[in-house]
């Protein structure tokens, strides 16, 4: 196995970097309970980018559930593989509940949270630098974040239940360009109301 | 004055668990009625059937509503939306179920954009069921004609690309999550179900006669028929404006879009 880059991404900050097909994310948690949202696009054409809905919908036509763990296969907005999860100690990652907004927060905190650090703020930084802008924002996945659907419809953001050091790791299937947010959220459950580093480790065997 | 920044994790968790009670003894209460209004002729914007596996692009203005009925119980029927003034801000599935903590979209719910602001308000609804968690149709469950493909085209007619079209709402198709975690297709929404949609920003959308991913049925079975029509200005004790806080919230950022 060798180790392409090794990164400690700080409390509520971004990280993007292109996985070439084959090669391995390893995220990890390092302190516990800490949410990462992720948007993945195809490096040589991004208008191609990560579908919650076709994902889910690939996964409920064989009996499997609305959240995310090893076996997922996540694809694109034209139905193609882009990455697949190989290993997960935590068991579910949310890919219904989308990323924190300044704005969305006004509307489920109060107007009080208009100026707090959110995801999306995080991947509108990354956007630009990769030539992209707010359009190209769209569903994404949230490792390690327990969004629990209910029979009767209720969606929640619930405690986390990822260990100090839990991971997840997912490996391309062709070449994609990953933004994460390492979530600054404190006005829900998903990060213990306390964001903490992760490190991110991209290998290839 | 909170320094939001700097609580304790214990003062964010009360807040929190206050916001969840609220919400949760807003889904408990009774379901309010489904008013749907006569609509009068003179009132009549614009009108039309759309056959199986096709699609038209709509504009509503502001304060504008939208009649679909579903006449033969085709299984869904897609539709998404951009802000006809800033196209950039448009339907977000997520947020429209994380914001007002369900997946059941019904009379007196709304829609909501990326920008914490109400598109669209539920004003009365048969009660079929929608879903914007899995969503409308794609090449991947059907060969013909599909929901992706018609959402796309509308974009397209719009000067829009696929980069505009995000995850969708499936009108008319009941889907529920089972004991195991498993969203399912209920079973064919009823002939006759009925949407009204109050357009609270200027829009652009797309409504696609198209079944839904997890439909047996890959193929509409009959007409969607919609009516564009002017409507009585919504009063200060709206049912969609008032039925819980975080609509409230919205709203105050949706107007504040228009203020003068």
């Amino acid at each position: 196995m060798n180790i392409i880059s090794d990164t400690l991404v700080p409390a509520r900050a971004p990280y993007s970097a292109v996985l070439k097909a084959g090669q391995i994310m390893r995220i990890i948690d390092l302190k516990s309970q800490q949410a990462v949202d992720a948007l993945f696009y195809n490096a040589t054409d991004t208008t191609e980018r990560y579908s919650a809905q076709d994902t889910l919908a690939a996964q409920a036509a064989k009996g499997g559930r609305y959240d995310l763990t090893t076996g997922s296969a996540l694809l694109s907005n034209e139905g193609r593989i882009m990455l697949k999860i190989i290993a997960d100690t935590c068991g579910f990652h949310d890919t219904c509940a989308g990323a924190c907004s300044c704005e969305a927060n006004t509307v489920r905190f109060g107007h009080e949270t208009r100026f707090m650090h959110s995801c999306r703020e995080n991947f509108i930084t990354e956007l630009a630098k990769h030539g992209m802008s707010k359009r190209d924002l769209v569903s994404n996945v949230n490792f390690f974040m327990n969004v629990p659907i209910r029979p009767d419809g209720e969606l929640t953001v619930d405690d986390g239940v990822s260990a100090p050091g839990g991971y997840v790791e997912l490996r391309a299937e062709m070449d994609v360009l990953v933004l994460i947010s390492n979530c600054p959220q404190v006005n829900n459950p998903c990060n213990g109301f306390t964001p903490t580093p992760i490190q991110i480790i991209i290998s290839e065997s | 004055m909170l320094d939001l920044d700097n609580l304790t994790p214990e003062q964010y968790r009360t807040r929190y668990e206050a916001l969840q009670e609220t919400a949760r003894a807003r889904a408990a209460s009774p379901k309010p009625v489904a008013k749907f209004a006569d609509i009068a002729d003179k009132d009549i914007i614009s009108r039309d059937a759309i056959p199986p596996g096709w699609y038209a692009c709509l504009r509503l203005k502001r304060g504008a509503s939208l009649r679909i009925t579903n006449m033969s119980g085709t299984p869904g029927a897609a539709f998404f939306m951009w802000n006809a003034d800033e196209t950039s801000e448009r339907y977000n599935a997520g947020d429209t179920a994380k914001l007002q903590w369900t997946t059941n979209l019904t009379t007196g719910r709304v829609l909501f954009s990326d920008m914490g602001r109400v598109l669209a308000s539920i004003t009365a609804d048969t009660g079929a069921g929608h879903d914007t968690i899995i969503g409308p149709n794609t090449p991947a469950q059907t060969n013909g004609r599909n929901g992706r493909d018609n959402l796309r085209g509308a974009a397209a007619k719009f000067g829009l690309s696929r980069r505009d079209v995000g995850p969708a709402i499936s009108l008319f198709s009941p889907v529920a999550v089972d004991a195991q975690g498993s969203m399912r297709w209920q079973g064919n929404p009823p002939a006759g179900a009925m949407l009204d949609l109050r357009a609270e920003m200027n829009l652009l959308a797309v409504l696609s006669n198209t079944p839904h991913a997890l439909s047996p049925a890959q193929q509409a079975s009959g007409p969607v028929e919609y009516i564009i029509h002017r409507a009585p200005k919504a009063g200060a004790d709206d049912l969609c404006r008032n039925f819980t806080d975080e609509a409230m919230r919205g709203f105050i950022n949706t107007d504040g879009f228009f203020a003068a």
